[in-house]
């Protein structure tokens, strides 16, 4: 009972992870009713930013305390984010407006590959690390209940406390704001939008800064448990299964969904994952998507998809 | 003659308009007026140009020839939501509500030029920005009421009856205290009860809150009950213009709607 315990727990952190990187995707197709493929480009231009700035600001201003240097190198990688969101809206997302989704798809296929190209072009290519002082040692709980109690992570611990303040907050501010209602209303329709006064180019500079804070965060957490390297910009694929999931549209389904995918994984692998030879943790997530996908076609929480005829 | 009294100085001129689309000519060198409080339609067989006209004046397409000029301001080369600030609303020939959303919060939506208070304001609820919100809701409110969709509030819209769709649609653009309103066939695949109630409205609109209407449709005998003025387009020319009475009496009229005999 103890070690299915402990595999649960460690299941709901890494899927708290997940949930991170799929809020991205969420909170970009719910403003502009496309799927970003940046997305996970943004989490390694984020991190990347984060970790090269860790390096440099202390050089430049002269500064010892570590605490210092990673406050001005996260807010210094904020601000990167949102100039590449403002950029993205001027150079690309502005000249689209009503155009079929295909096209703005299209569009951030073409975002990723540039920014994976001009993060490393910008920053280095070699593997950076962050570290922002999460506590590394695992905790033990519980050890009167079970036997030998129940060693968590806390690294994995913090991280799902931030991931799930973050997704508490932003769920707050789209139900909650007028700023939030008109990026709902944005993501219904880009032209009646236009015609009520609610300023598209603004409120995709908005939601393409959040999506960046989103990828910041996530490009934290990931990187400072497994360094900063290319093969970071690859979790975004990991984070599909959890959108299809969830829903594209809901803020509550990308974080139900990447639970259900992280502790789904680490649970098969133990148990099912002898019976057909181990490693079904990296496409677990697929195949439960996929199984999904013909049951709920519109994810656990996404909009019922209800056609007049 | 009540009629006459109510009606005031122009708001709206439209002059000599064309629009083409690569080699096809929507609209060939349109002229006409709208006048304060009244009711002005736009009528036209299918393909007669009535909703790029109405386009041109949302700012959604740009005419290659031609002035629009509302208030005395001319407005070529404005975008839609330049136009919106300028008081314009318009509703949509096939509708464009926000589908997902409750229909409190489409109309509410409808408010947003009128809301000030900034991003951060509204993410921390600062006083003033909880303030605002219950303000514009008591005007959303009396616009729900207008409508007659209490029931519906917090319905999404897209579960709602097209007639019903049509009448937040309206209440979303009326949410804009617009000083111009633009109804895009607002009576276009209704039952005649449905018809019934949106003349209604449209009137009762007019009546009481004195705000312009210029509409199209392609109904006619909604149109000669309920407009003042009537511009009748074919194939993206004026082929008439004047009060119903008139413009049922024009040739041209009859044989773009009847047809000739050869």
């Amino acid at each position: 009972m103890g070690f299915f315990l402990e595999t649960l727990f460690g299941g709901l952190m890494s899927g708290m992870l997940y949930s991170l990187v799929a809020l991205g995707f969420v909170l970009i197709y719910k403003a502009s009713g496309v799927f970003n493929f940046a997305q996970g480009a943004m989490v390694l231009f984020a991190a990347l930013a984060m970790a090269r700035f860790y390096e440099w600001i202390p050089r430049w201003l002269g500064l010892d305390s570590k605490l210092l240097a990673n406050l001005l190198a996260f807010g210094a990688a904020v601000g990167v984010m949102m100039a590449v969101a403002w950029l993205i809206e001027r150079l690309c997302l502005r000249h689209l407006v009503n155009q079929p989704h295909i096209t703005l798809l299209m569009a951030t296929l073409g975002v990723s590959y540039f920014l994976e190209g001009f993060g490393q072009l910008l920053f280095g290519s070699d593997i950076y690390k962050i570290d922002v002082g999460m506590p590394k040692d695992p905790v033990i709980v519980l050890d009167r209940l079970f036997q030998g109690g129940l060693l968590i992570n806390q690294e994995d611990l913090y991280a799902a406390l931030i991931a799930a303040a973050l997704v508490a907050a932003l769920t707050l501010f789209f139900q909650k704001t007028a700023t939030g209602r008109a990026l709902r209303a944005v993501a219904d329709d880009h032209q009646a939008a236009q015609s009520i006064g609610i300023p598209l180019g603004r409120i995709w500079i908005i939601v393409w800064s959040v999506a960046g804070f989103v990828a910041l965060v996530a490009g934290v957490i990931w990187g400072s448990k497994l360094g900063v390297q290319f093969s970071l910009s690859l979790i975004a694929l990991k984070a599909l299964p959890v959108v299809i999931l969830g829903g594209l549209t809901s803020v509550p389904g990308a974080i139900v969904g990447g639970l259900i995918i992280g502790v789904g994984e680490k649970l098969s692998e133990i148990y099912i994952g002898p019976m057909l030879g181990g490693g079904i943790e990296i496409w677990f997530a697929y195949v439960l998507a996929l199984v999904f996908l013909l049951v709920r076609p519109q994810g656990l929480f996404g909009e019922k998809i209800i056609d007049r005829v | 003659m009540a009629l006459e009294r109510k009606i005031g100085d122009v708001v709206l001129d439209v002059r000599g308009i064309s629009l083409a689309f690569g080699g096809v000519k929507a609209l060939t060198d349109i002229s006409f007026d709208v006048r304060e409080h009244e009711i002005r339609a736009i009528i036209g067989p299918n393909g007669a140009g009535k909703s790029s006209m109405l386009n041109c004046i949302n700012g959604v397409y740009m005419p290659q020839h031609g002035e629009i000029a509302f208030r005395g301001r001319s407005f070529n080369h404005m975008n839609s939501r330049q136009v919106a600030e300028m008081g314009l609303a318009r509703t949509f020939q096939n509708l464009a509500l926000f589908k997902g959303m409750s229909v409190l919060d489409n109309i509410m939506a409808g408010r947003n030029l009128k809301m000030k208070c900034n991003l951060f304001q509204q993410a921390i609820r600062w006083g003033a920005a909880e303030r605002e919100e219950c303000a514009q809701r008591e005007q959303v409110e009396r616009i729900i009421d207008f409508l007659e969709i209490e029931p519906y509030r917090k319905t999404p819209v897209g579960r709602l009856s097209y007639g019903l769709q049509k009448r937040v649609d309206l209440g979303r653009a009326l949410a804009m205290e617009p000083t111009l309103l633009l109804l895009d066939e607002p009576m276009a695949g209704m039952n005649v009860e449905e018809k019934q109630d949106m003349s209604r409205f449209i009137l009762d609109l007019n009546d009481e809150f004195g705000t312009t209407i210029v509409l199209i449709e392609h109904d006619m005998g909604v149109v000669m009950d309920i407009s003042d003025r009537v511009v009748v387009l074919d194939y993206g020319r004026k082929i008439g213009d004047g009060s119903p009475g008139e413009v049922r009496l024009n040739p041209d009229v009859i044989t773009a709607y009847l047809g000739t005999t050869h």
